[in-house]
């Protein structure tokens, strides 16, 4: 027993993985489609008149959001769960029919959630809530679904042989919970049906917050999906693979203890920078703004960890892609880090607010960061699910160039709009008067949205790219066992 | 410490639950009851204007369009006084949005006409040159779901104690009286049944379409069908 390595049993990891590809090109192609959009509104009805109502921006723009946040990025994180889990944990799903019958339960559920999640979203049924538009039905499924998960964290840590938590749990652990409590609380909604006697749309609800309170509720939400959708399970995964990849051990235990405990403290303080200068109190604003500013620290404590886990052995990012992904990716989240408290602090986001700028910040996070530390994950998972060697190398390596150019047009394209319609909104000419009406600075954006739907494309095409690579290493030539599975994740 | 706690998986969850629910508690309890109170002379939506209100929400309007303006001259000069907590109190939910592709619209009703939104939404670079807003002429063939807006009105009436008055209620104790400005008082008025909501909101929909040049949406109220263009304008109308 002891000298056997554990059999690990990948059926739902894979299963996530597959569905990850599947949403990515799909909610990657809305975005790509609603950018166009932007630059050319002819195309606002590619599809005739007929169908206008299903393929306008307003529709499909939820539409991107949800499917690359909770469809593309969600089922990669849980394709990770199902396989760095057992891995940490030093128990195998095989060994359980409990376990592998809830695995199956999660991503069925998800799946079936997810197909009418985009049907909802297309007929316009919304709650208008920025990353919770899902009515209240959709929200208990959300509900099943994220308590399935922390049934197999649970069933998989207590049946652990290794005692000893890994960081990557730590940080598993963290958005099972803080997901569960935003979701909870952000989603309270009365079911109108019901209170008036069966009367109007079934599905429909009312907010159980008003105005104000609705605005604060929402973006403490908001902000901390973000942050424990698209930041903390990114983080298991790279404390995961980096080390695995590069057979490097971590940097620094104390770097990962402060930058975690520090990110548990100081992310959901962070919310009120969404709302500075509207009606929620001063002090409210004041702190938003101030501890943006203070996550810098564990951001970057985490960031600096990877970056020194590669301490002479630099020269792996030359020869491996997928290192070339996660430290690529690595240094966009110091980078969307730095960004994002700049961002934050009053006088700049009095510019910022409501501009291109701030959707320039979400996706050089969310493109950089998430994106390439996804496909680094995904490009290490795939040989030993299949038991076969990656496609093609030299693929990997194009993927990741055009990916580059890709983000590097986004947001700097990003960014000159942002900043240019800022600054326009505000400019007053010498009597005090505007300087400008606003389709003044509507105008002067479109070739800043062109260049965009440029960058969009170009990543798309690299994430295609990526698909076909992973569906030709499912026929690929046959990996030669030599792997010590039981190896643990630091000393790899 | 914290090796005793990486061995002691629920020590360990508590501890994290506890460090995140911290700030929440303490940013948004305190001054909760406090920011729902309403503005004198800040009244609920009626029926027609509710249900238009949805229409805005289901085609996601606020995913270009802010209704929160920022004490700010430029702000204010273009869109009118800054935002004041007390005037989204029976904003259920709020629609502040994140982004203005296009302009904010919290006082909209102040400096557009019902026959501006209505050329506008049909087709806004013919009304507006350069603009890239698509337009939305399913709004004036799709029926308005008066239904569900009043399901909401009764449940704020009875779950939150928004301040509707049953037709019924009209003139006794039991109205639910509004301060005004001015000083006055107000009531806003909701049907005692689903019929009498259909009603009231279609004699609303009859003052808005009045303005309108659109033959087809005349002619669906006139047969007591109210195309959903109509409900946004009274929607727009009503932000001031």
């Amino acid at each position: 027993m002891v000298d056997r390595p554990l059999e690990y049993d990948y059926t739902i990891a894979k299963l996530f993985m597959m569905n990850a590809i599947f949403v990515g090109i799909v909610g990657m192609f809305v975005g790509v489609l609603i950018a166009w959009q932007m630059a050319y509104p002819g195309l606002n009805t590619f599809l005739g008149e007929g169908l206008a109502e299903y393929t306008n921006f307003s529709r499909l723009r939820v539409l991107h959001t949800d499917s690359v946040i909770y469809g593309f990025v969600l089922s990669s994180v849980w394709s990770t769960w199902y396989f760095v889990g057992q891995r940490v944990l030093k128990v195998s799903m095989a060994e359980s029919k409990t376990l592998m019958m809830i695995g199956y339960l999660h991503f069925w559920i998800y799946f079936a959630a997810s197909a009418v999640i985009v049907v909802s979203l297309l007929m316009g049924i919304t709650t208008s809530k920025e990353y919770a538009e899902f009515e209240w039905p959709l929200d208990l499924g959300i509900t099943v679904i994220w308590l399935l998960w922390g049934a197999s964290i649970a069933g998989l840590v207590g049946m652990r042989r290794e005692k000893t938590l890994y960081v990557s749990i730590w940080y598993y652990v963290a958005t099972f919970l803080a997901v569960a409590m935003l979701h909870l609380f952000n989603n309270l909604e009365v079911p109108t049906y019901f209170l008036s006697g069966g009367i109007g749309a079934w599905y429909h609800s009312v907010s159980m917050y008003s105005g104000t309170n609705d605005a604060l509720v929402q973006w403490w939400f908001g902000h901390n999906a973000v942050a424990f959708v698209l930041t903390t399970p990114i983080v298991a995964i790279i404390y995961y693979f980096l080390p695995k990849e590069s057979g490097q051990a971590i940097y620094s235990y104390k770097l990962s203890l402060l930058s975690f405990w520090g990110l548990m403290f100081v992310y959901l303080w962070a919310g009120g920078h969404h709302v500075l200068y509207s009606t929620v109190p001063d002090w409210v604003q004041t702190m938003g703004s101030i501890f943006s500013i203070v996550l810098i620290l564990p951001s970057w404590g985490s960031a600096i960890n990877m970056l020194l886990t590669m301490k002479g052995e630099w020269q792996q990012v030359a020869s491996s892609p997928i290192i070339k992904f996660m430290i690529l990716g690595s240094t966009f989240y110091m980078f969307s880090t730095l960004e994002g408290p700049i961002q934050a602090i009053k006088s700049v986001n009095a510019i910022a607010h409501f501009t291109d700028w701030i959707v320039g910040h979400v996706h050089d996070g969310a493109l950089g960061w998430v994106g390439f530390t996804i496909v680094a994950a995904i490009y290490h998972m795939a040989p030993r699910f299949f038991k076969r060697e990656i496609y093609s190398k030299s693929l990997m390596a194009t993927q990741f160039w055009i990916q580059t150019l890709g983000i590097v047009l986004y947001f700097t394209s990003m960014w000159i709009a942002g900043i240019t319609q800022g600054m326009m909104w505000r400019a007053h000419d010498e009597y005090g008067n505007l300087a400008y009406s606003f389709i003044d600075t509507v105008t002067v954006l479109h070739p800043y949205f062109t260049l965009r739907a440029v960058g969009g494309t170009l990543y798309l095409i690299g994430f295609i790219m990526f698909a076909y690579n992973i569906y030709k290493t499912t026929s690929a030539r046959e990996i030669d066992e030599s792997e010590l599975q039981n190896a643990s994740p630091m000393g790899a | 410490m914290f090796h005793w706690l990486e061995k002691n998986p629920f020590a360990f969850a508590l501890g994290v639950f506890i460090t995140i629910a911290f700030a929440g508690l303490v940013e948004i309890v305190p001054n909760f009851a406090e920011s729902a109170r309403p503005l004198v002379g800040t009244t609920p939506y009626s029926t027609l204007e509710l249900a238009g209100r949805h229409v805005y929400i289901n085609n996601s309007c606020n995913a270009c369009h802010s209704q929160l303006i920022r004490p700010f001259k430029s702000e204010t000069d273009r869109y009118g006084h800054y935002s004041l907590s007390g005037e989204y109190a029976f904003d259920r939910p709020f629609l502040w949005g994140s982004k203005r592709t296009g302009p904010d619209l919290l006082r909209v009703g102040n400096y557009r006409t019902t026959d501006w939104h209505e050329h506008h939404m049909k087709d806004p670079a013919g009304v507006v040159p350069g603009s890239i807003m698509p337009a939305y002429k399913w709004m004036y063939k799709n029926e308005t779901d008066i239904d569900t807006a009043y399901a909401e009105q009764l449940t704020v009436a009875s779950f939150f104690k928004t301040p509707y008055t049953f037709t019924k209620d009209i003139g006794t104790e039991n109205a639910r009286m509004i301060p005004m400005k001015d000083g006055s008082t107000t009531y806003i008025e909701m049907g005692d049944t689903l019929e009498d909501a259909k009603r009231l909101a279609l004699a609303e929909a009859k003052l808005i379409v009045a303005d309108m040049k659109d033959e087809d949406v005349k002619d669906a109220v006139s047969k007591g069908k109210i195309p959903e263009i109509v409900a946004i304008i009274a929607y727009m109308n009503s932000l001031k």
